[in-house]
């Protein structure tokens, strides 16, 4: 069975929750309409399709747009051989949804590494704390409103951290500022 | 699948949690011991807080981020073409590996990766196999210097240094080779590479099994290897194990064969697999995927397009002005080429909007590059899914129940690198 058929199976037992999938470059992707049921999804995904291993789960930042997160979960089957890639939308004043470390305890790291970069939190995570960065820092460092320098943070007798020297350029971007095609390469400052 | 023999292993946190409960009068409070982030079993910055009930663990708490330096931030705000360095102080025992691996992500949301020159994928894979010989050999050489057969790292040292003289005279440098850039490489082999590669390979099969004669029926390294860090297939897969990792548990699963991408289809090799899953079987996948490696080099070399020198001068990047910088003496000399080497330079090349996932098996498991375009020359968003952060997070699970001096041991197998756990 194909990933995209498998995909279709999904659709069939969850309707209108699963949106129809999506293939490009030989990934298919799936939509999940609401977060709130991913273990759900997950479990039948597991149990059902044979998708036991978990690759990977990776957040997305829609600055400007709402939900403002995505979630994306990459499934695999090792028996079966196929992928999918599961996403599902979170929005800016939930930041929460469920955790999957039930279904497969790999996700406990991925979810912590979210929760860090990100400020997604999942709920009922067995041990939600920061996983890169110290406990106490006070920013989400991977968000796009986050500036590439950094921002100057302490934590009396743990760490600190301050702004780093860039020294500007053409690739320097800023959340919801022009795409690389539209501005002017040359010159730029990283704060304009 | 072969057969392959499952141990039942208890869960030795429940188990010691219960006696612990009895035996509190006696016994007192539990030592918590700091291990890392600076100790020399660790590779690294790696922090394990240990609870210790006398010499046996009873919890183990990873602590990583020493080193994060927030490469997929960094990503965001760069052309795809310059983040190939960035992509070497991932796994920085495997460099040219983590250079295939991120250009054949970016290849595949191009939609080119089908399109690549055979010589350039046959120098590719030659490229992915020496990193995974020399990672192997590090990772080799601390495991059995932790448990104190210092003569292997001096071994696998010698030969190291063979493969990274290899490197410089590829790429011009030895560590951060940076050698791939997006639709080929940065240049072809320099005249004589190939005959170095046979030869190296010739020799690396000498010093393996002389590594093997130290180790394999050594009665030391088999006592505190075996059984030691037992790792389930169930919890393998639970645990999203990678590479050797996941091999050594008996799962024969390795994305060259499961999702062959260059040249792997037409090359013979084997994928060697553990029976138990503990320290000693993950040292045995090692050392065969060695051979298995040097096994893949020689077919390559053997069917190398264009021969040694490439001598009919076949290309070794996609003829795309739009992906790949045109040649410096062209640019000097033609228009569109030059129009195409200031866009490529000044604002990297526009991709296509689209979302793709790429897993490439590196030496250490399954490096895999989550990659989202909205158009333009900077990815939206650039995710590592590095294997070394998935393969620790097993360890609060397989500590427990084992000796202080058990760590190193467990340590060296599972064979990590923080460059790439904390990216």
């Amino acid at each position: 069975m194909t990933a995209r058929e498998q995909a279709s199976q999904l659709k069939a037992r969850f309707g209108d929750l699963i949106s129809e999938p999506v293939e490009f470059c030989g990934d298919v992707t799936v939509r999940l309409a609401d977060a709130e049921r991913v273990v759900e999804v997950c479990d039948f995904a597991k149990k059902e399709l044979g998708f036991n291993f978990l690759v990977d789960i990776s957040s997305l930042d829609n600055y400007g747009e709402d939900p403002r997160w995505t979630v994306v979960y990459h499934l695999r089957g090792l028996e079966t051989g196929c992928e999918l890639r599961l996403k599902t939308d979170v929005s800016e004043e939930k930041s929460e949804l469920p955790t999957v470390t039930g279904v497969w305890r790999t996700a406990d790291w991925h979810e912590r590494e979210i929760y860090d970069m990100m400020g997604i939190r999942f709920r009922g995570h067995p041990d939600l704390r920061r996983i890169l960065m110290w406990e106490g820092y006070p920013y989400f460092p991977l968000r796009k409103d986050f500036p590439l320098a950094g921002k100057s943070s302490e934590v009396p007798e743990v760490a600190f951290t301050r702004p780093a020297p860039l020294a500007g350029g053409p690739f320097v971007t800023v959340a919801g500022g022009k795409d690389a095609i539209e501005r002017e390469p040359r010159v730029r400052n990283p704060e304009d | 699948m072969a057969e392959v023999q499952d141990i039942e292993f208890k869960d030795p946190a429940a188990h010691s949690a219960s006696v612990a409960e009895e035996l509190q009068d006696i016994q007192g409070e539990k030592m918590v011991l700091n291990m890392g982030p600076s100790h020399p079993a660790t590779h690294g910055v790696l922090r394990i807080i240990l609870e210790l009930d006398g010499e046996i663990i009873t919890k183990a708490v990873p602590d990583v981020g020493y080193l994060h330096r927030g490469d997929e931030k960094i990503a965001e705000n760069m052309t795809y073409t310059q983040f190939i360095p960035y992509t070497d102080r991932l796994d920085y025992l495997a460099p040219l590996a983590n250079n295939v691996a991120y250009a054949l992500a970016v290849e595949k949301l191009l939609g080119i990766h089908d399109k690549l020159p055979p010589r350039c994928q046959y120098i590719r894979v030659i490229c992915c196999e020496l990193a995974r010989i020399s990672s192997h050999l590090l990772g080799l050489g601390a495991y059995a210097m932790d448990v104190g057969a210092i003569t292997v790292f001096l071994l696998s040292f010698t030969e190291r240094e063979k493969i990274y003289n290899l490197c410089e005279s590829l790429t011009g440098a030895r560590f951060t080779t940076s050698y791939t850039r997006i639709g080929g490489v940065s240049r072809d082999t320099p005249p004589g590479w190939c005959a170095a590669v046979r030869k190296f390979v010739n020799e690396v099969v000498i010093n393996i099994a002389e590594v093997e004669t130290l180790l394999t029926r050594n009665k030391i390294w088999v006592d505190r290897t075996r059984d030691v860090g037992v790792i389930s297939k169930e919890t393998a897969i639970d645990y999203g194990l990678s590479g050797p990792n996941l091999r050594g548990s008996g799962i024969e699963y390795d994305l060259r064969k499961a999702q062959p991408y260059l040249c792997y289809r037409d090359l013979q090799f084997d994928i060697p697999v553990g029976s138990v899953g503990d320290s000693y079987d993950r040292y045995l996948v090692r050392m065969e995927e060695m051979r298995q490696s040097v096994r893949i080099i020689h077919q390559c070399l053997d069917k190398m397009p264009g021969g040694f020198d490439n001598a009919s001068k076949e290309p070794v990047n996609v003829a795309d002005g739009k992906i790949v910088l045109p040649p410096k003496d062209r640019v000097l000399s033609s228009m569109e080429e030059l129009i195409h080497q200031f866009i490529l330079v000044t604002q990297g090349m526009n991709v296509r909007p689209g979302e793709i996932y790429f897993g490439h098996e590196n030496p250490k498991g399954e490096l895999g590059f989550y990659l989202q375009s909205r158009g333009g020359g900077t990815p939206y968003r650039l995710k590592i899914r590095s294997p070394s952060f998935v393969n620790l997070s097993v360890l609060p699970h397989i500590m427990p129940g084992h000796m202080m001096s058990d760590t190193v041991v467990i340590l060296g197998s599972l064979d990590f690198v923080m460059g790439e756990c904390d990216r």
